[in-house]
């Protein structure tokens, strides 16, 4: 008996730390979800109990945020931004790790973890100069002017990446292409690339989410309310004054939040290889 | 042999395409090009800024020296922002790598419904941050924060006073620190996941062959092989809120009476809002010596890593 006793409490508190865990990560998200469905009524009432439905769930919210406010311009400009930021990202980043993967010697190591290290330079320390930098350029209160600043972070984290992919392709694979009468060039497209495709489409997905994720060079760049990405026209623009539309502001947190956190999910392997510069494969 | 190879008959262009010690560098430029024109332009840009008196409304060029560094050294809201920056920044580390590591030894034992609590965990490193602040926001709203309903239902607190989270100091500084922690420390347990994952099966029974317990395998053997790759994730971790300016600004705005600002809140502030780009680029650069640092260890935990 005191064996199953002390299983059982062993059991119960290894759970019982589970569940905490889980909690405390997950329980702002809980509370995106319930107040999203709650009817105004129930959300400003201090004697209800704010853990579950008091009313009928509504979708209220949903309507108001969809029909009455900018929230699908902002998922246009985000979506755009994002496909923008890739189409550079891949651009240049593509080509870069290929040739960092591939080029003889210390220097192209050095090279790269030069490049991996600015990814360490923060938005905070930029957004000054940068916001004057975009307005020479007459892109102030654009969301070009994102589309032009993002790959700053973007490109020098991809570029690690790929360099960590392409080194995981056999040489012997191009050379033999070489042999076969191919350029370098040729060799690269022809077969380097195919053999690439899930690395790409994790950098497709990371750079994506991460435009996704940036809040500071928007909220410093942009003012206009039809040019904001999503993040930033949801924590600026459904705040009137000093009042809070609790209801709007946590659906669309919550529609937002949810492909990135799947994405995130699906490719998390990937990226801590990435972050970690390779260390764990 | 040379003269065979020669008569095979090439396109022209065929010969650029061809040779690796030119398309190395010509694949790498852009990248380089990029980098240069927005990241090292911008930095040389605000130190320009820095020694001049740039204002949005005042935008010529006039050399002042070191008066802005100055000003803002004597500046009493600098030197609180100073100390602010560093709290955080410290607190939700260790709060972060504590939990972290805690969380990631239950995560990698065996039960039912492991895959979802792992999902779910993951979830405040992964969406973006000012949406996640924001919920964080509405839980320590003034009137109806579910913190303080809960707190007060079980009797901890009076209904009639209840806390201000984001309207006291102390619970300010409190509440800023918890959302960075709460942020950063599923980073830490897959960082730590990552890492046990790795530790050779065999090293392990080999400890536990020799009579090895529980804390000594833990310290002696897996701590010292995964240090490289945490020491990359805390390097990484103290940057990002070091320089954070997001969670600060929507949560708080700085206040009350400065109590949570930090470097990137009060640059903003003083740089966009109020226009005074010197002053800002000044405080921003403040953070320069931080990341040199940074930059060291980085360097010195890649190239650990290889050995």
């Amino acid at each position: 008996m005191p064996r199953l006793a002390a299983r059982l409490l062993r059991e119960g508190s290894f759970y019982g730390a589970v569940v905490v865990l889980v909690t405390f990560a997950a329980f702002p998200f809980y509370w995106m979800l319930l107040t999203t469905f709650k009817s105004d009524g129930d959300l400003y009432n201090l004697k209800s109990n704010p853990y579950w439905f008091n009313a009928a769930p509504t979708l209220e919210h949903i309507r108001y945020l969809f029909e009455e406010t900018l929230f699908v311009q902002w998922v246009w400009n985000t979506a755009l931004i994002g496909l923008c930021v890739v189409a550079i990202t891949l651009l240049v980043a593509l080509p870069a790790g290929y040739s960092l993967a591939r080029m003889p010697g210390r220097s192209a190591e050095n090279l790269g973890i030069g490049i991996f290290l600015t990814y360490l330079v923060p938005p905070t320390l930029l957004f000054l100069p940068l916001s004057r930098v975009v307005t020479e350029f007459g892109l102030q209160d654009s969301l070009w002017s994102l589309v032009v600043v993002y790959p700053t972070f973007t490109i020098p984290f991809c570029t690690w990446l790929f360099m960590g992919f392409f080194k995981s392709v056999p040489r012997e694979i191009e050379e033999a292409a070489i042999v076969d009468g191919c350029t370098i060039m040729g060799a690269f497209v022809k077969t380097v690339l195919p053999l690439s495709v899930p690395g790409i489409l994790t950098v497709v997905i990371f750079a994506f989410t991460l435009t996704m994720q940036e809040f500071v060079y928007a909220l410093t760049f942009i003012s206009s309310s039809d040019e904001k990405p999503l993040t930033l026209g949801v924590a600026t623009d459904l705040i009137r004054g000093d009042i809070f539309y609790w209801g709007e502001l946590m659906g669309a947190a919550l529609i937002a939040s949810v492909p990135v956190a799947i994405a995130y999910n699906l490719f998390l392997d990937r990226f801590i290889s990435g972050i970690t510069g390779g260390a764990v494969r | 042999m040379t003269a065979i190879a020669e008569f095979t008959p090439r396109p022209r262009y065929r010969f650029l395409l061809d040779r690796a010690e030119l398309l190395g560098p010509l694949f790498i430029a852009p990248a380089i090009l990029y980098v240069l024109v927005l990241v090292a332009l911008p930095f040389f840009l605000a130190i320009y800024y820095s020694i001049s008196a740039f204002t949005i409304f005042d935008p010529s060029y006039r050399f002042v020296g070191a008066k802005n560094f100055f000003d803002v050294i004597q500046s009493e809201v600098f030197r609180r922002t100073l100390i602010n920056t560093f709290i955080f920044t410290i607190g939700a580390q260790i709060i972060g790598l504590l939990l972290g590591k805690f969380a990631a030894m239950l995560l990698m034992q065996d039960f039912p419904g492991r895959g979802l609590a792992r999902a779910l965990v993951v979830l405040p490193w992964a969406v973006p941050v000012s949406l996640a602040t924001l919920a964080w926001q509405w839980m320590f709203d003034s009137l109806y924060s579910v913190i303080n309903w809960t707190l007060i239902a079980i009797g901890l607190v009076n209904a009639e006073h209840p806390p201000q989270w984001l309207g006291q100091q102390d619970l300010a500084m409190i509440a800023v620190t918890v959302v960075h922690a709460w942020r950063l420390f599923p980073f830490g347990v897959v960082i730590f996941i990552a890492g046990f994952t790795s530790v050779p099966k065999d090293v392990l029974d080999a400890a536990t062959v020799d009579g090895a317990g529980f804390w000594r395998r833990n310290y002696q053997i897996i701590l010292p092989i995964i240090a490289p790759i945490v020491v990359i994730a805390l390097i990484f971790g103290t940057v990002f809120t070091f320089t954070d300016l997001s969670v600060v600004y929507l949560l708080t705005k700085g206040g009350p009476i400065n109590a949570t600002q930090v470097l990137g809140s009060l640059a903003f502030q003083v740089g966009i809002l109020s226009g005074d780009v010197a002053h800002g680029a000044v405080i921003c650069l403040f953070l320069f010596p931080f990341l040199l640092i940074a930059v060291v260890f980085m360097l010195r935990a890649l190239r650990r890593r290889e050995i």
